[in-house]
């Protein structure tokens, strides 16, 4: 290891490295490419034709539960839940700068988050919205239960971040006049802008596809992870996988809309000639 | 191997994966102009509401109800020991208990021997930083998609008429389609190894890449084969992490039911999976015994995996 010349033990691992990428990547790249499966085909392959069939039945009420509906609950919801686990994550970060007294039973309250078995955060406010008697929804209860997956994320990035942050750049601005305000928001946030960019993408595409704290607390109406997953016990067509294409495709989208606005801001960081941020990023 | 530990704590490290709120004690001493005391308090106010409020209140929910009567319509509050009893009375928990526990072994020592590989690489064998993010944001993509499409991606893999055994048919390496491929033990171990084995990349490469190289290069210079390297610095610095993400893998799988569900084909069991049943039944304080049960005992094996490695350094 940190040789010159790359030996055998470099292509070794890094064939290691090609086949785990293949083992992650395969077997998605298979069912998008059997969601556009002929009219006639089923769920393996040969493929039988070329067809966008599975695509259109996804509108079709018959076909999927509430295909629609589903996906514009998982959408509301997954911008709720990025814009509360960016907020109170980035107030925690900075409460836990300082030290304060509760806060060690707070961070492994955060940390407790993490290590409950989800379906028991699911059981027990499912169980609680009973007991007091409010109707659990997905905006309310489902809510909550995805913050509590989101939040310890987002809490241990902040504090990642916050770790090594030079706080030489805020006493700057505080010599040099700045109010705790003015220094909050024209120094340390768009130093950490692209973490909190970070922490919005966990917040949204954890709660998209969180199937197991929405199961007894989404009420009513379902949200799109609980349809699929009745779908897999009742769906014997390849709508299935064009249901697979369409949120992997969004998931994506997401991904890398996130990753892009970062690469703008570190460009533009540079661009623009400041030396703010470097060694911090 | 206590000095190699001891050095690597001591310098002052980049970055750690999850600081724990000692990090704050580095702090300077109170610059005039500073904010108030009472601000940290109220901008940890909504994460202390929030999880106050949905999960710890949920959960102490749980362990009453579980004291709770009911029957088939509906739960009676009370106070009996009966859920207990039948749970920890009844043949069928302890075996799936096993079940579920062997699942655990078996995905723990994969995720573990991947994750520690694929981080060994990136860490120490990637050259650039840029590089490493790129190969590491390759890794972390389909972490961020959905669980449920993932499992169901296997499907056309591994199914009777999939593409493995349409491999293996053509091969001549058997005459008929293999069954166990899909719907059995092996495909429940298979898409929890897929799922789960991030969780073991990110906090065991956080742990490589803050050793210090001078120590790698110490060993070298003093005649360490590169495999006594690995065995006595690298591995033993890389432990936190090692720990960290034994903790995430096991917690997930004890508490998985739908990779058991989807993966099997109905035909095999896990702990959630029985809760999930008596909840689709209502019998919602069974399943709240069930849950008090689970929860001790995760708790329990992450203790012991703290016993054995010390993360708060870490922290």
């Amino acid at each position: 290891m940190l040789s010159e010349t790359r030996g055998w033990g470099f292509w070794l691992l890094a064939a290691f490295f090609v086949l785990f990428v293949l083992f992650l990547y395969g077997p998605l790249s298979t069912i998008v490419l059997l969601s556009f499966q002929g009219e006639n085909g089923g769920l393996t392959f040969p493929m039988n034709g070329f067809s966008f069939t599975w695509f259109g039945r996804l509108f079709e009420t018959q076909a999927v539960g509430d295909f629609g509906g589903s996906f514009r609950r998982s959408l509301s919801l997954g911008v709720m839940v990025m814009a509360v686990t960016v907020l109170v994550s980035l107030l925690a970060g900075l409460a836990f700068r300082r030290r304060f007294r509760a806060s060690t039973p707070l961070f492994y309250l955060a940390v407790a988050s993490l290590i409950v078995p989800s379906i028991l955060i699911s059981l027990g406010i499912g169980l609680l919205f009973q007991v007091i008697g409010i109707r659990p929804a997905w905006y309310s209860s489902a809510f909550g239960a995805h913050l509590t997956w989101t939040l310890p994320f987002g809490l241990l990035i902040m504090l990642a971040v916050f770790n090594r942050f030079n706080t030489a750049y805020e006493e700057a601005a505080r010599d040099l006049g700045a109010s705790p305000w003015q220094t909050f928001r024209f120094v340390v946030l768009p130093l950490i802008l692209p973490s909190l960019i970070g922490v919005a993408l966990f917040g949204f595409t954890l709660s998209y596809d969180e199937f197991a704290r929405t199961m007894m607390t989404a009420g009513t109406f379902n949200t799109l992870p609980l349809e699929i997953y009745a779908m897999t016990t009742n769906v014997t067509t390849p709508v299935l996988y064009a249901l697979g294409t369409v949120t992997t495709g969004l998931s994506f989208l997401v991904i890398f809309t996130a990753l892009a606005v970062v690469l703008v801001l570190q460009r533009r960081r540079a661009r623009l000639g400041s030396d703010a941020g470097k060694g911090t990023l | 191997m206590t000095t190699v530990e001891e050095t690597a704590v001591l310098a002052p490290s980049a970055a750690p994966a999850a600081p724990g709120p000692k990090a704050a004690t580095r702090r300077p001493t109170k610059l005039p102009g500073e904010t108030p005391a009472f601000v940290p308090y109220l901008q940890a106010l909504p994460l202390a509401l929030i999880l106050g409020f949905f999960l710890l209140v949920p959960i102490i929910t749980i362990v009453v109800v579980s004291f709770w009567d009911y029957d088939f319509a509906r739960v009676i509050p009370d106070f009996i020991l009966t859920n207990y009893q039948d749970v920890l009375g009844s043949w069928v928990t302890w075996k799936t208990y096993l079940n579920t526990l062997k699942y655990t072994a078996i995905v723990w020592a994969i995720t573990l021997s991947i994750g520690f590989t694929v981080a060994y690489f990136l860490a120490f064998y990637i050259r650039t930083a840029t590089m490493q993010t790129v190969l590491f944001l390759v890794c972390t993509v389909p972490f961020l998609t959905s669980n449920i499409i993932r499992m169901i991606s296997w499907i056309p893999f591994l199914g009777r008429n999939g593409l493995m055994n349409g491999f293996l048919q053509s091969i001549g390496l058997v005459d008929q389609p293999v069954e166990w491929l899909l719907y059995s033990d092996f495909a429940v171990v298979l898409a929890m190894v897929h799922l789960y084995t991030l969780f073991m990349v990110t906090p065991i490469f956080n742990s490589l890449v803050r050793i210090d190289r001078a120590l790698i290069e110490a060993a070298r210079d003093n005649g360490a084969s590169a495999f006594q390297t690995l065995v006595h610095v690298v591995i033993p610095l890389a432990k936190p992490g090692i720990a960290i993400g034994s903790i995430f893998v096991v917690t997930l799988i004890m508490a998985d039911f739908s990779t058991v569900q989807v993966m099997s084909g109905g035909q095999s069991a896990s702990v959630a999976l029985m809760m999930r049943n008596q909840m689709s039944l209502l019998q919602y304080p069974a399943a709240a015994a069930n849950a008090v049960v689970l929860l001790v005992v995760v708790l329990l094996m992450v203790a012991a995996i703290l016993r054995v490695v010390d993360i708060r350094k870490e922290l």
